[in-house]
């Protein structure tokens, strides 16, 4: 399974995707994360070690922040990685998710 | 002719022209005097005439035209208003502007009779006399168009709105790469990702697409080449773009640069100057035709514009502008609509050269058919249909449409009526409908007495109308329509219809008609048709001398064309005419008796049946057949035209059914030979007496076949008395 579930700070979930967010995984990942969004309060899904994401991957973050907020759960992406910037900043979906990005000085510039 | 004459012919063709119109539109602003483009119509005609006239000094002209110029202009310019005295004054003048053309024309160097010298003085005080009670108008009608701000957008984006199918996904689309690649082309400047369909918990399946994109695009890119991007996609997804304000403007002025040579449809207009795509067309039209199918009613169907709009793939000002453009172009090419003057001679020649090319044909046919060559026969076969089309076609070149005869007669009414302080419209319907160039000139005589005659006959004065309970406004109505190779024309009237009393009493004194005589209501009408009666008991200068209907009939009948009348008295008149639409080629139907040939006009005839079959019954003694139950008279050809010759032993019969209006007969002949081109060729003087006979032909194979009068034959068989009486009057 690509999710880590850390426990980093009281309260809060934080939920770590590895690899792939496309297509290929997007089933996978929304069954895996699901159950999360029923019990957790507060969530922050890591996304530092995502390699590639494609619109269905998009779709999906966006469809966690919908749940997430109907049910009154504290959500934010974190650490986001050079991949999921460039394609945050292509859809213009950076201010829609509201969380601050912190940019690598390592990444290339697009 | 010198050159100077030839142009002297061409402005008096061009004047003519250009006054009739101005009568047209004269009578047209009666009815909506702010129509602004039949007063710049007006104000052209006086122009044009007056810089033509200068051109050839006619200083009388100019004068004149110049002063009604400047009242048309500033009626134009709204400076001064436009009523019914104005109309009728300019009306006046434009009556006076033909009188002096003729005038110039042909008393070129003389000086202009004081009469109409006269008149052009009265005419210009009365055109421009009272222009300054008029001026205070002017402050309330000139109003300055203001410019409308319209939409200012600072946009000058493209916007392209992609709405991917669930299956996107599914179907290995990524809409990711789309945008990426559209990035090529240009910049985003603005993009929205929404996925306002997306469901909640476990109804949203993460591998169905609900993913919509605006985005703005600033490009250089065409339409075409942006619409490229997505065609991968355009399965999986809705795609919409919307071309930026600039280019709109650039749209517009391609679509005002296009070649106005032939009228295109709104998508192509569009797609020529990039604005769509071929796609969004073809999507506009489906969806088009979906409306049309999904509505059980019949509805016409939404513009297509109006789609186009809908669908947010293009802006209306475009839509607006290409209509327009439409609109141009259809009435330019109508306004030049290419004539070409063509002098009647020739195109007499040409009808005559088809008609012996009809004949030849038919002669080939025979040889071949005799011969038996069944290989020549293909191409005989073809050329025989194209000769067809041919005569067709060189016979429409002399059709022309009735309308503008109609037209003429609004003058005549509205005169007339002024002059019989009687008021009455007149209503033309059915203008459209054509016939033969020569026909529409004999028969302007006839339908002006007509109508003449129902102004001052037919309508009553205001008071007597409305002392009987009807509008005191009368109605003349004309129509006309084609009915089975006749055009009929119709001229009714609402007025007192005929006094068949009056009529009776005026006819027995005129001994017409002798006491004894036991007439049928329609055959107390058709008395107005005899020479010297007229129940009018004063004749005006308009009708009433009792001259007139009987030389209508005769020249009506000259035409092989027949008059009806129906009365009812009270209610008012409707007169009838039926004429043929040619003179020339007629479609025939050739039968025949012994060695004799008969052409009947292929239009006139009902049916053919057996003599002698069961379904009929035939009446030997009384000339009837019972023909399924109606009683038809019938007439031997043989007998009727006295040829010994025919077959006596009549192994069998056939009888055509012809009718003519709503007159039926049948005819008995001996063989059935079909159709055939007929080209009519006028009996000479000799024969000019001869009844039962309007012309002959010339057949294929060197004889000649008689054109049967149906109408005359029609009466003969009906009337038991002419039913034994041969050709000869006696």
């Amino acid at each position: 399974m690509a999710i880590h579930l850390k426990q980093q700070k009281k309260g809060v979930t934080h939920l770590a995707i590895q690899g792939e967010l496309t297509i290929y995984s997007v089933l996978e990942h929304k069954q895996a994360l699901s159950p999360y969004l029923s019990s957790a309060k507060d969530v922050q899904i890591d996304l530092a070690d995502v390699t590639e994401i494609d619109s269905a991957g998009v779709q999906l973050l966006m469809f966690l922040k919908q749940e997430a907020v109907s049910r009154d759960i504290r959500f934010s992406l974190i650490q986001h990685s050079e991949a999921v910037v460039e394609v945050l900043e292509l859809l213009n979906l950076s201010k829609h998710f509201g969380d601050p990005i912190v940019i690598s000085a390592d990444w290339k510039t697009s | 002719m010198s050159e100077l004459d030839a142009a002297l012919t061409v402005f008096a063709q061009e004047a003519e022209e250009l006054l009739t119109d101005m009568e047209d539109a004269l009578l047209s602003l009666e009815s909506k005097p702010d129509d602004s483009e039949t007063i710049n119509s007006l104000f052209r005609a006086m122009h044009t005439i007056k810089g033509s006239s200068g051109l050839f000094g006619f200083n009388a002209i100019v004068g004149f035209t110049h002063e009604a110029e400047s009242v048309l202009d500033k009626v134009r310019n709204g400076e001064r208003g436009i009523d019914a005295e104005l109309i009728s004054v300019l009306l006046d003048s434009k009556d006076h502007t033909a009188k002096l053309i003729e005038h110039c024309l042909t008393q070129k160097d003389s000086e202009l009779p004081a009469s109409l010298a006269a008149d052009g003085e009265r005419l210009i005080r009365q055109l421009t006399g009272r222009q300054t009670t008029d001026m205070q108008q002017s402050d309330d009608s000139v109003q300055l168009e203001i410019e409308g701000g319209g939409e200012i957008s600072v946009d000058d984006n493209w916007l392209i709105s992609l709405e991917f199918q669930k299956d996107a996904f599914r179907n290995g689309m990524d809409p990711l790469s789309f945008i990426r690649y559209l990035r090529t082309l240009g910049e985003i400047k603005q993009i929205l990702t929404v996925a306002p369909e997306m469901p909640v918990g476990d109804d949203m399946d993460p591998e169905s697409c609900y993913l919509h994109f605006k985005i703005a695009f600033q490009s250089d890119a065409n339409k075409q080449t942006i619409e490229a991007v997505f065609d991968f996609a355009s399965d999986d997804c809705d795609i919409k773009i919307l071309p930026p304000n600039s280019k709109l403007e650039e749209y517009l002025n391609l679509l005002n640069a296009q070649d106005d040579n032939h009228v295109n449809r709104l998508g192509d207009m569009l797609v020529q100057v990039g604005a769509l795509t071929q796609n969004d067309v073809n999507h506009a039209l489906q969806r088009q035709q979906a409306n049309i199918d999904s509505e059980l009613v019949i509805v016409p169907g939404k513009p297509l514009g109006e789609i186009l709009v809908e669908q947010h793939v293009v802006q209306q000002p475009l839509v607006d502008q290409a209509l327009k453009k439409q609109e141009q172009t259809k009435q330019k090419l109508a306004s030049e609509a290419n004539y070409i003057r063509v002098d009647a001679t020739k195109l007499g020649h040409l009808i005559n050269l088809v008609g012996e090319l009809v004949i030849s044909s038919a002669a080939m046919n025979l040889i071949v058919e005799r011969h038996g060559l069944s290989d020549a026969g293909d191409v005989a076969a073809s050329m025989n249909a194209l000769v067809g089309s041919i005569r067709d076609t060189a016979l429409e070149l002399r059709m022309v449409q009735i309308g503008e005869t109609f037209s003429r007669f609004k003058r005549v009414v509205r005169d007339v009526s002024k002059e019989l302080n009687k008021d009455i419209e007149l209503f033309i319907s059915g203008g459209e409908t054509e016939l033969d160039k020569t026909v529409v000139e004999k028969i302007n005589d006839p339908l002006t007495h007509l109508i003449r005659n129902a102004l001052d006959h037919g309508i009553e004065s205001p008071e007597q109308r409305l002392a009987v309970g009807k509008p005191a406004q009368g109605t003349v109505q004309l129509n006309a329509y084609h009915e089975s190779g006749h055009i009929v024309i119709q001229i009714a009237d609402d007025g007192a219809g005929l006094n068949s009393d009056r009529i009776l009493a005026k006819a027995l004194a005129n001994g017409l008609i002798k006491p004894d005589h036991d007439l049928s209501q329609q055959d107390i009408h058709n008395l107005i048709f005899a020479a010297g009666l007229s129940t009018k008991d004063q004749a005006t200068n308009l009708s009433g001398r009792g001259v007139g209907m009987d030389v209508v009939k005769k020249n009506i009948e000259a035409l092989r064309g027949s008059v009806e009348i129906d009365s009812v008295e009270g209610e008012g008149t409707t007169i009838s005419i039926r004429l043929p639409l040619t003179l020339a080629i007629i479609d025939g139907f050739m039968v025949g008796t012994g060695q004799d040939r008969y052409i009947i006009p292929l239009s006139m005839v009902d049916e053919c049946i057996e003599m002698n079959a069961n379904e009929c019954e035939i009446d030997e003694l009384q000339h009837y057949i019972n023909l399924r139950g109606q009683v038809l008279p019938y007439l031997r050809l043989a007998d009727y035209f006295r040829n010994g010759s025919h077959d006596t032993t009549r192994k069998r019969e056939s009888v055509v059914v012809v009718k003519f209006g709503q007159s039926k007969a049948g005819f008995v002949v001996d063989e059935l030979h079909g159709e055939h081109q007929t080209v009519i060729k006028p009996l000479g003087r000799v024969f000019e007496k001869l009844k039962g006979i309007t012309g002959a032909t010339v057949l294929g194979d060197g004889n000649v076949a008689l054109i049967l009068d149906v109408q005359g034959l029609i009466d003969s068989a009906t009337s038991f008395k002419h039913r034994k009486v041969p050709m000869y009057e006696q």
